[in-house]
């Protein structure tokens, strides 16, 4: 039971990405949001890869595409790819040093944006700008933060 | 602790399924037809999230404003004093024409379809993920919306519903990548379709020939033989023009009268029939010549 309303919080810190992934924001602001569920996921798979793996990822990214209005699976495909791919790395990932962290998943939010890019393209035709990758950027930039503020929430709230 | 470890030889099983999943869903959502009821249902699943999401903003009302820098500020108001004098005579002609649309319809005898002709909704959340530009408005079933309505703002189309709850829908916008819709330019008649770029300010005129005589500057008009806009409400603005030889056809840019990142409130026409239905008068009076 106790265990149960552990993960809730880890959930709960999802919910809070997918409302910052929605809200309102000013033009400027939108176009280099950064990938907020994608980011925490990342955090969790790393600290906590027994708990939170592909299959989380695979229902988050179904429910941005729902939101975002992405072909349905999108997201949800480009999501599992990417923390497939951090929970086979998390013990070599966590060893890092928080700047080397953000250079290393700039790489990866760069890869899912290509996988995101690429899907599109196959199945609606979109084209390509450069700044469909700002948010890789403010990813990495916005990391180091995220990563301090789930570690202190995970370890208040004694999250296992 | 060692469960983290024993769960690991089980990881790309999980990316495998997860892959095959997600490709079903691709297919389902892109090749099917189900997938628009599936994606009502959903709409409305998760619909709360965009109540919670828009709460900041309906509680400081303007605050987003406040993030804009300075410069841009001072270039939008330059922007919107020169757009007013021109929207404000389009406005006089866009009520004109709704006002001719209805007089037009009340002469077909679908006089039912006036009473509920226009339906204001708000704007609960503009996405604005380069690949699919939407907006989700207030309205659903509920009020009486329905698939394929027109979506104009107080200047132009806006879009057109592609999903509905029971209290919420979803808008496709023209700017939107999958979007096409057909005009008429307004100075010369000619007949053109207008795509998406998935930019907020550009849309594409799409397969015009050397030849065609068009100005930057000429409005484009709903043409209304796509069957899902009624006719003559502006669309865009023709704003860039050029002349490639090398190209098959023009390549012609022009910018939607809507201001598409900055809507709150919308108009919803209902709908309007595909193919006008012939009536009996038409019918009798109808030359032959005019069936394909």
């Amino acid at each position: 039971m106790r265990k149960a309303g552990r993960i809730g919080f880890i959930y709960l810190s999802l919910f809070v990405a997918l409302i910052l992934t929605v809200m309102p924001m000013p033009q400027l602001v939108k176009l280099a949001r950064p990938d907020w569920v994608l980011l925490v996921l990342m955090y969790w798979v790393m600290a906590l890869p027994q708990r939170i793996s592909v299959g989380t990822a695979f229902f988050s990214g179904f429910i941005v595409d729902v939101l975002v209005g992405t072909v349905l699976g999108v997201n949800a495909l480009a999501f599992s790819v990417v923390i497939f791919i951090v929970a086979q790395h998390h013990l070599k990932i966590r060893n890092f040093s928080v700047v080397q962290q953000s250079l290393l998943l700039g790489l990866l939010l760069a890869l899912y944006q290509l996988l995101l890019f690429w899907l599109s393209h196959f199945l609606t035709g979109v084209y390509f700008m450069p700044q469909y990758l700002w948010p890789v950027v403010t990813g990495m930039l916005v990391w180091p933060w995220l990563f301090w503020l789930l570690r202190r929430y995970r370890r208040q709230l004694k999250i296992q | 602790m060692n469960q983290s470890y024993s769960r690991g030889s089980s990881l790309p099983l999980r990316l495998f399924l997860a892959v095959v999943c997600s490709a079903g869903l691709m297919f389902l959502d892109r090749y099917t037809d189900s997938s628009t009821q599936l994606r009502s249902y959903l709409t409305t699943a998760v619909s709360p999230l965009f109540y919670v999401a828009s709460l900041p903003e309906t509680l400081f009302s303007g605050a987003s404003e406040q993030f804009m820098s300075q410069q841009a500020v001072l270039d939008e108001n330059a922007r919107l004093k020169e757009t007013l004098l021109q929207q404000s005579g389009q406005l006089q002609l866009l009520r004109y024409l709704q006002q001719e649309n209805e007089k037009l319809r009340a002469l077909l005898g679908s006089s039912a379809v006036i009473e509920d002709k226009r339906l204001v909704a708000e704007v609960l959340a503009v996405y604005s993920h380069p690949f699919s530009h939407q907006v989700v408005l207030n309205k659903g079933t509920k009020d009486g919306v329905t698939e394929h309505q027109a979506v104009i703002d107080d200047q132009g189309i806006v879009g057109q519903i592609v999903s509905v709850g029971p209290t919420s829908s979803r808008a496709l916008l023209i700017s939107d990548n999958t979007h096409a819709i057909a005009v008429r330019a307004e100075r010369t008649g000619v007949r053109a379709i207008v795509e998406g770029l998935g930019q907020w300010d550009s849309l594409r005129v799409m397969h015009l020939p050397h030849s065609t005589d068009i100005r930057e500057g000429d409005r484009l008009l709903t043409s209304g033989l796509d069957g899902r806009f009624p006719e003559g409400y502006p669309v865009a603005r023709v704003s860039k023009i050029s002349q490639d030889a090398s190209q098959p056809f023009m390549v012609v840019y022009a910018e939607p009268y809507a201001l598409l990142d900055r809507i709150r409130h919308v108009l919803l026409l209902s709908n309007t029939p595909r193919v006008p239905e012939p009536t009996q008068e038409t019918l009798a009076g109808a030359a032959p010549q005019e069936q394909p």
